[in-house]
C-alpha cells in the first residue's frame, strides 16, 4: 500500500488493458483489481461468453475467432486502448508480448507496454545474436563450431576446445540423421565419416557442425526482473525439465537438487544478462543444464512466463504487481538481498488433450469442472468456468494448478493431492497422466530431464486395466441412488409425499428383488458392444450421496471398506473421482434410443470433435460392417476416421466432404437391416 | 420449505403428541421364543415357495423365452414400472395345488399394482413361460380379480402379453402391450384397449390363427402376415405403436401412461409419515403359530401404525374389539381389531366406530382374529344377533376403503363382522398362521363327535373313546388342511399371503391405491335396535 501511495517518477496506470485471454488475462486483473487499477478486457467471437470477459471493468469486441484477426491484431487492440483511456497494455504470454513492432507501436501512442523495451525484444529474439550478446556479456554459452573449414583437422581441433562429448550434427539434418555423438577423440573421426556418410545421403550435403553434447539435459530457467532505473535482480530458477511435444507441462520452483552456490551462479548469470540487453520488467533467462550442474545460456523470454506462479510462491510476490509498478517508472520493489527463497512449489498444467494419443490437443465443453478448493498454498489459475468451451482457436490449456509447501516432498503430495479433486468431464484431460508423472518414483526422487517422458514411457502410459469391482459396484450404487434422488424430487413436488409408492425401497411381496444393472467398461465407441460387465452378489454395498454445493459425493462401503468419490453422472456415463483415481464407467444406450429411432443420438457415429470432413467413403443406402470406415475428419491438424459403431444400412449422411461437423453431430443416420427393410 | 410444510401438516404442539401403544415384550421369554422361532419358520416356508413361484414355468421354458430375445414377465413388470419403485404383487399363490400334479406357479399371470411414470397402475402380466401361456380356470380368476381391483380402486390396467380370453368388464383406462400372441377371444384384449403396443415381429394378433385359417378357408398364411406388428400397426390399424423389442415396447407403455393425464386426487388430509417404534418382526413372538394362545391386537397395532400412535376408541367399552384412529404413511385409516370373542357392546362399538369412519371418510383397516360372536343364552336373550347384525351392516354398508388382514382364526360369523370376504373388502390379506373356516376344526370335531354320541346313546351304545378319536382325527385334519392359508389363497379367496413383518408396507401400498377412487358417501341400511 506504501508502494502504491509512493510514485517517485514516472505515470501512474491508472487503467491497464489486457491484449490477451483465458488464465493470463483473468490473472492480471486480479492483481490489478487488487491495486486499485481499472481492467479493460478485450475479446473474439469465441470469447463473448469468457470469464475474462466477465472479470473486467470494462470489455471490447476485437474480431472473429481467428486471432489474426483478434487478439494478434494490433491496430484494432490500440484503437481499444484509445476508447478506453487505459495508460498501459498488458500483453500477458504468446500473443502480441515478445511483438517488437507492438512495442513500438505502443511506444508511438504513447500507451506504456508492460513489457522490455523493443530493442531487447529483438536482440533476444534472434537466436545467434543473443547468444553472441551473452558470450559478450560472460554468460556461459553452448559452445561449438559452425563454420566453413570442413577440415578433418579443423573440425577436430574445434571438438577437443569444446570439450568432449560432442555432438557432430549435419547443418542441413534434422530428425536425427546425419547427427553422431563423439564421446571421445579417440572415435572423433570414425563418428564424423559416419555423419558426413549420412549426411551426404540424406540430404547431398556433407557439411556438419560441432556442438556440446548434453545428454538428458535439464531445463533451467531463472526469473529475472529489472527496471528503468538500471537494476536487475533474480528471483531464483526453476525447472521445466519434462516436456512434451516440446511443450512444459510441469514447473517446479527451485530446482531440485540444485546447490546454492550454483543456484547463485545461475541466477547472477541471469542478471548479467538482462543488464546486457538493459532489461525492463519480467523476463526469463532460459538455460541448459547437464547432470554436472553446469548450465548454458539458450535464451531470454521476453515475457511474464506462463509458470511464473511457482517463482511467486517461493518468493512471497506478485510479479504481475512488479510488473506494473516497474511500468509506471518505479524501481523494484525489493533489493537482491531482500529476496527470500521459502519452501518448494509445483505447478501441474492441465490441458485439453489426450496423453493416450501423443498428447493430441482437444476441444470442447466443460460439462463438469470442480477444483481443490483454492487457499493461499494452492493457486487455480484458470480463465474457464463449469458450462464454458475449451475453443479450437486458442491454446487448450484449461488450467495451472499451483501448489507451495515447505519442501519438495510435502508440495509434491500435495499436488498429487489436489489434482485428484480437479475433476473434468466433457473433454480429455491430461490431469491423469499428472498424476502418473508426479507420483513416477524418478520424479519423486527429482530426476528430472528433457527425455523423461520418453525415457518412462511405459511406466507412465500403464495399459488399460479392467476397472476394478469395487469401483464398478460404486457406479452401480451411485446410479441407485441417483434414481433414488430424482424419486424423491418427484415426491417432494407431488401431493401424495407419503405413499410407499413414491419410495426407492424396491420392495417385491415375499420375495428379494433383484436387479441387473449392465455398465460398459471403457467408453470406446467401437468396443462397447463387447464389453458389457455384469455385477453378482459377492459384494455387499451400501451408501448414500450428498450434495456439497454444485458437487454430488458418493459415500460408499464395499465389503465393509468406504470411499468417498465425487459423483457425476452425465448422459450415459458414470465418473467417479477420489483419491484412487478416476473412473468413466459407460451404460449402455437402449436400442430404442441409439441408431434405430431418428431421434436418438447416432450411438458413436458422431464427430469426436469440432471439425472438417476431409473424405466420405459411404452414401445413403450403403450397407455397412461394424468398424467400416465412414468418414475422415481433420480436426486439430490430425486426421480421424469415423468407423461404423455397428452393421447396418446408410439412411442419410449428415455432412459433404469440406463442411465443419461440430463435436458430437451425427455424422450419418445408420439403421438396423432390418428396421430398414419394415 | 418442506420443514415448514410438515410442521404445519403435523401441528407438532407439544400438548397434542399423541400416547403411544405397544409395549416391549420380554424377548427372553420361553414363549415368545417359541412363538418367534415357529412364525418365523412359517416365514420362511413362504418365502422360500414365492421364490420358486417368482421363477415362473422350469428352466427350459425360460431359456426358451429369453432365447428369443423376450424379457420373463417379472422382468417387464421390473423395467415398467419406476425404477426402485415397490410392487403390490397379488395371489402368488394362486393356482397352487389346485391342479394335482400340474404346477400352474402365480396362477400363470403375475398381477399386482405398481407406480408407472407416477401413477398407480394395475399391472396384469402374462407368463409364457407357464405352460405356454395357457389359461386355467384360476388364470381367469385371478385375472378377473386384477380387474376388479383396478375398477374398484380406479386404477388404469396395463396388459403385459400374450391373452387368450376375453372380458366383458372394461374400464376406461386400459391398455395392452402384445409381447406374444393373441388369439381368438385374446384379440380383443389389444383391440378393446384405449392405446395398445405390439411388439415386432413378436407380437401377433389373430381372431384364428394360420392353421384355423387353413382349415376354414385353405388360405396358406405365416402368423406374421396374418396378424404381425407390421399388419397391425400399417394396415389394419388394430394397435398404435411398433416396438423393437421388449424394452421398447415397456418405455412406449410408460410413455402412454405419462400421457394420461391421470392425477390422483388424494382427499384425505395427509401427515408427515413416521416408522413404529417397535421393529416389526417382534410381531413374531409376539403372535405366534398357536391360534389358541391369545395376543394383544394392540401390541399388533403398535408394530404397525405411524410412530406407533392410536387414538383409541371407546377403550372402556366392549373391550373385545379395540376400535380407534391411527396414521398409516401419513394417511389416516381406523383400525378394527379383536381381543377375543365379539359380546353385544364389542359389536355395538364396532358399529358406531364404523359409523365415525364413514362420515368422516376414513378408511378402515380390520385385523381379523376372531373365534365367532358369543353364544349361550344369556347372550341370545341380551340380543347378540340384533347386535351382530348391526355390526355386519355396518361393515357391508360401508363404502370407504376396507382392507382386511387376518392375523388370526376367523370363524364363522366373526368373518362377517371383520369384513370377510364377502364383505367386498378393496384388499385381503392372511398371515401365514392364519386359520379360515365356519369354525374351528376342534369345535367342528366335538360337535359331530356329540351327534354320533347321542345318537348311540338312543340306540342305547356308547361311543368308545378310541371311537370318538377316529371319527375326530380326519374332521380335525381336513379342517386343518382346508383352513390352510394357501388352501384358500390358492383358490383366490384372498389377494395374497403375507409375512407379518410387512403387514406396515402392504397396507400401506394398499391404502395408496385404495386413495385413487374418488369418495363414495355411504348409506346405512337399517339397523335392528
Amino acid at each position: 500500500l506504501w508502494a502504491l501511495q509512493y510514485h517517485p517518477s514516472g505515470q501512474n496506470i491508472g487503467k491497464v488493458l489486457i491484449a490477451n485471454r483465458g488464465e493470463i488475462a483473468c490473472r492480471v486483473m486480479r492483481t490489478a483489481r487488487k491495486m486499485g487499477v481499472k481492467s479493460v478486457a478485450v475479446y473474439s467471437d469465441a470469447d463473448k461468453n469468457s470469464m475474462h470477459v466477465a472479470m473486467a471493468d470494462e470489455a471490447y469486441f476485437i474480431g472473429p475467432a481467428a486471432s489474426q484477426q483478434s487478439y494478434l491484431a494490433m491496430e484494432k487492440i490500440i484503437q481499444v486502448a484509445k476508447i478506453s483511456t487505459a495508460q498501459a497494455i498488458h500483453p500477458g504470454y504468446g500473443f502480441l508480448s515478445e511483438n517488437t513492432e507492438f512495442a513500438e507501436l505502443c511506444k508511438q501512442e504513447g500507451i506504456i507496454f508492460i513489457g522490455p523495451p523493443s530493442s531487447a525484444i529483438r536482440d533476444m529474439g534472434i537466436k545467434s545474436t543473443s547468444k553472441a550478446i551473452m558470450s559478450a556479456a560472460g554468460v556461459p554459452v553452448i559452445e561449438g563450431y559452425h563454420g566453413e573449414d570442413q577440415s578433418d583437422e579443423c573440425l577436430k581441433e574445434h571438438a577437443r576446445s569444446t570439450g568432449y562429448p560432442v555432438m557432430i550434427k549435419a547443418v542441413r539434418g534434422g530428425g536425427g540423421k546425419g547427427m553422431r555423438i563423439a564421446h571421445s577423440e579417440k572415435e572423433f573421426l570414425d563418428q564424423l565419416e559416419s555423419a558426413r556418410r549420412e549426411a551426404k545421403k540424406s540430404f547431398n550435403d556433407d557439411a556438419v557442425l560441432i556442438e556440446k553434447f548434453v545428454d538428458n539435459p535439464r531445463h533451467v530457467e531463472v526469473q529475472v526482473f529489472g527496471d528503468q532505473h538500471g537494476n536487475a535482480v533474480y528471483l531464483f530458477e526453476r525447472d521445466c525439465s519434462v516436456q512434451r511435444r516440446h511443450q512444459k507441462i510441469i514447473e517446479e520452483a527451485p530446482g531440485p537438487g540444485i546447490e546454492p552456490e550454483v543456484r547463485r551462479k545461475l541466477g547472477e548469470a541471469a542478471v548479467k544478462a538482462a543488464k546486457a540487453v538493459n532489461y525492463v520488467g519480467a523476463g526469463t533467462v532460459e538455460f541448459i543444464m547437464d547432470s554436472q550442474h553446469n548450465f548454458y545460456f539458450m535464451e531470454m523470454n521476453t515475457r511474464l512466463q506462463v509458470e511464473h506462479p511457482v517463482t511467486e510462491m517461493i518468493t512471497g510476490t506478485d510479479l504481475v504487481e512488479w510488473q506494473l509498478r516497474v511500468a509506471a517508472g518505479e524501481k523494484i520493489p525489493l533489493m537482491q538481498e531482500e529476496i527470500a527463497l521459502s519452501g518448494h512449489a509445483f505447478e501441474a498444467r492441465i490441458y485439453a488433450e489426450d496423453p493416450n494419443n501423443n498428447f493430441m490437443p482437444g476441444a470442447g465443453p466443460l460439462l463438469h469442472l470442480s477444483t481443490p478448493p483454492p487457499d493461499s498454498f494452492t493457486r487455480i489459475e484458470t480463465g474457464v468456468r463449469q458450462g464454458d468451451e475449451v475453443s479450437v482457436h486458442y491454446d487448450p490449456m484449461i488450467a495451472k494448478l499451483v501448489v507451495w509447501a515447505e519442501d519438495r516432498q510435502a508440495a509434491l503430495k500435495k499436488l498429487r493431492y489436489s489434482l485428484h479433486q480437479y475433476n473434468i468431464v466433457g473433454l480429455s484431460t491430461n490431469i491423469d497422466f499428472l498424476l502418473s508423472l508426479s507420483g513416477h518414483p524418478q520424479f519423486e526422487a527429482g530426476n528430472v530431464h528433457t527425455n523423461f517422458i520418453s525415457q518412462h514411457h511405459d511406466e507412465l502410459f500403464p495399459a488399460k486395466q479392467a476397472t476394478p469391482n469395487e469401483i464398478l459396484c460404486e457406479a452401480a450404487l451411485g446410479l441407485i441412488l441417483r434414481e433414488k434422488m430424482i424419486t424423491d424430487a418427484f415426491r417432494v413436488q407431488s401431493g401424495d409425499k407419503f405413499s410407499p409408492f413414491a419410495s426407492s425401497s424396491g420392495r417385491r411381496i415375499n420375495i428379494s428383488y433383484t436387479r441387473n444393472l449392465t455398465l460398459l467398461d471403457g467408453n470406446c465407441a467401437t468396443d462397447w458392444l463387447q464389453n458389457y460387465i455384469r455385477l453378482y452378489k459377492a459384494f455387499h454395498v451400501s451408501g448414500d450421496i450428498s450434495n456439497e454445493g454444485d458437487l454430488t459425493y458418493l459415500r460408499c462401503t464395499v465389503n465393509g471398506s468406504v470411499c468417498k468419490a465425487k459423483l457425476v453422472i452425465l448422459d450415459n456415463t458414470i465418473y467417479l473421482f477420489s483419491l484412487k483415481g478416476s473412473a468413466q464407467i459407460g451404460l449402455p444406450i437402449p436400442k430404442y434410443l441409439s441408431g434405430a429411432s431418428a431421434t436418438g443420438p447416432q450411438g458413436g457415429a458422431i464427430a469426436p470433435m469440432t471439425g472438417t470432413i476431409e473424405k466420405v467413403f459411404v452414401k445413403a443406402g450403403d450397407k455397412v460392417q461394424a468398424g467400416d470406415p465412414l468418414m475422415v475428419m481433420i480436426a486439430m491438424k490430425m486426421e480421424h476416421t469415423i468407423r461404423a459403431p455397428k452393421a447396418g444400412i446408410i439412411k442419410k449422411v449428415n455432412y459433404q466432404e469440406g463442411s465443419q461437423a461440430n463435436r458430437h453431430a451425427p455424422l450419418v443416420e445408420l439403421v438396423d437391416e432390418d428396421m430398414e427393410s419394415n | 420449505r418442506l420443514c415448514r410444510q410438515a410442521a404445519t401438516l403435523s401441528r407438532a404442539y407439544h400438548g397434542d403428541r399423541v400416547a403411544a401403544v405397544g409395549s416391549h415384550p420380554d424377548a427372553g421369554s420361553p414363549l415368545y421364543q417359541e412363538n418367534y422361532e415357529r412364525m418365523k419358520a412359517l416365514v420362511t416356508e413362504l418365502q422360500e415357495l414365492a421364490e420358486k413361484i417368482r421363477l415362473g414355468g422350469g428352466e427350459k421354458a425360460r431359456k426358451l423365452h429369453t432365447s428369443r430375445g423376450k424379457l420373463l414377465p417379472r422382468e417387464r413388470i421390473d423395467r415398467l414400472i419406476d425404477p426402485g419403485s415397490p410392487f403390490l404383487e397379488f395371489s402368488q399363490f394362486a393356482g397352487y395345488q389346485l391342479y394335482g400334479n400340474e404346477e400352474v406357479p402365480a396362477g400363470g399371470i403375475i398381477t399386482g399394482i405398481g407406480r408407472v411414470s407416477g401413477v398407480e397402475c394395475l399391472i396384469v402380466a402374462n407368463d409364457a413361460t407357464v405352460k405356454g401361456g395357457t389359461y386355467y380356470p384360476v388364470t381367469v380368476k385371478k385375472h378377473l380379480r386384477a380387474q376388479e381391483i383396478a375398477m374398484q380402486n380406479h386404477l388404469p390396467c396395463l396388459y403385459l402379453g400374450k391373452s387368450h380370453y376375453k372380458s366383458s368388464k372394461w374400464l376406461s383406462l386400459n391398455k395392452a402391450v402384445v409381447m406374444g400372441s393373441c388369439t381368438a377371444g385374446g384379440a380383443y384384449v389389444p383391440a378393446m384397449a384405449d392405446e395398445s403396443i405390439i411388439v415386432g415381429k413378436q407380437g401377433t394378433i389373430f381372431l384364428g390363427g394360420p392353421p384355423l385359417v387353413k382349415a376354414a378357408t385353405g388360405e396358406e398364411v405365416s402368423a406374421e402376415d396374418l396378424g404381425g406388428a407390421d399388419l397391425h400397426c400399417r394396415k389394419s390399424g388394430v394397435t398404435d405403436h411398433c416396438a423393437l423389442d421388449d424394452n421398447h415396447a415397456l418405455h412406449l407403455a410408460r410413455k402412454v401412461v405419462r400421457s394420461l393425464n391421470y392425477q390422483k386426487k388424494v382427499d384425505v388430509t395427509v401427515e408427515p409419515s413416521e416408522e413404529p417404534l417397535y421393529p416389526a418382526d417382534e410381531l413374531y413372538g409376539i403372535v405366534g403359530d398357536q391360534l389358541k394362545r391369545n395376543f394383544d391386537v394392540k401390541e399388533v397395532i403398535a408394530r404397525i401404525v405411524d410412530g406407533s400412535k392410536f387414538d383409541e376408541f371407546k377403550a372402556l367399552y366392549g373391550d373385545t374389539l379395540i376400535t380407534g384412529f391411527a396414521r398409516l404413511f401419513g394417511y389416516p385409516v381406523g383400525i378394527i381389531g379383536n381381543n377375543g370373542v365379539l359380546f353385544s357392546e364389542s359389536a355395538k362399538k364396532g358399529t358406531h366406530f364404523i359409523q365415525l369412519c364413514c362420515q368422516r371418510n376414513i378408511p378402515i383397516v380390520f385385523l381379523q382374529n376372531i373365534t365367532g360372536f358369543m353364544v349361550g343364552r344369556d347372550y341370545e336373550a341380551g340380543g347378540i344377533a340384533k347386535d351382530g347384525a348391526k355390526m355386519v351392516t355396518a361393515v357391508a354398508c360401508a363404502s370407504v376403503p376396507k382392507i382386511t388382514v387376518i392375523i388370526g382364526g376367523s370363524y364363522g360369523a366373526g368373518n362377517y363382522g371383520m369384513c370377510g370376504r364377502a364383505y367386498s373388502p378393496r384388499f385381503l390379506y392372511m398371515w401365514p398362521n392364519a386359520r379360515i373356516s365356519v369354525m374351528g376344526g376342534e369345535q367342528a370335531a366335538t360337535v359331530l363327535a356329540t351327534v354320533a354320541k347321542d345318537q348311540k346313546a338312543r340306540e342305547g351304545k356308547q361311543l368308545s373313546e378310541a371311537d370318538e378319536a377316529a371319527l375326530k382325527e380326519p374332521i380335525i385334519r381336513r379342517f386343518e388342511e382346508e383352513g390352510n392359508p394357501y388352501y384358500s389363497s390358492a383358490r383366490l379367496w384372498d389377494d395374497g399371503i403375507i409375512d407379518p413383518a410387512d403387514t406396515r408396507l402392504v397396507l400401506g401400498l394398499s391404502l395408496s391405491a385404495a386413495l385413487n377412487a374418488p369418495t363414495k358417501k355411504t348409506e346405512f341400511g337399517v339397523f335392528r335396535m
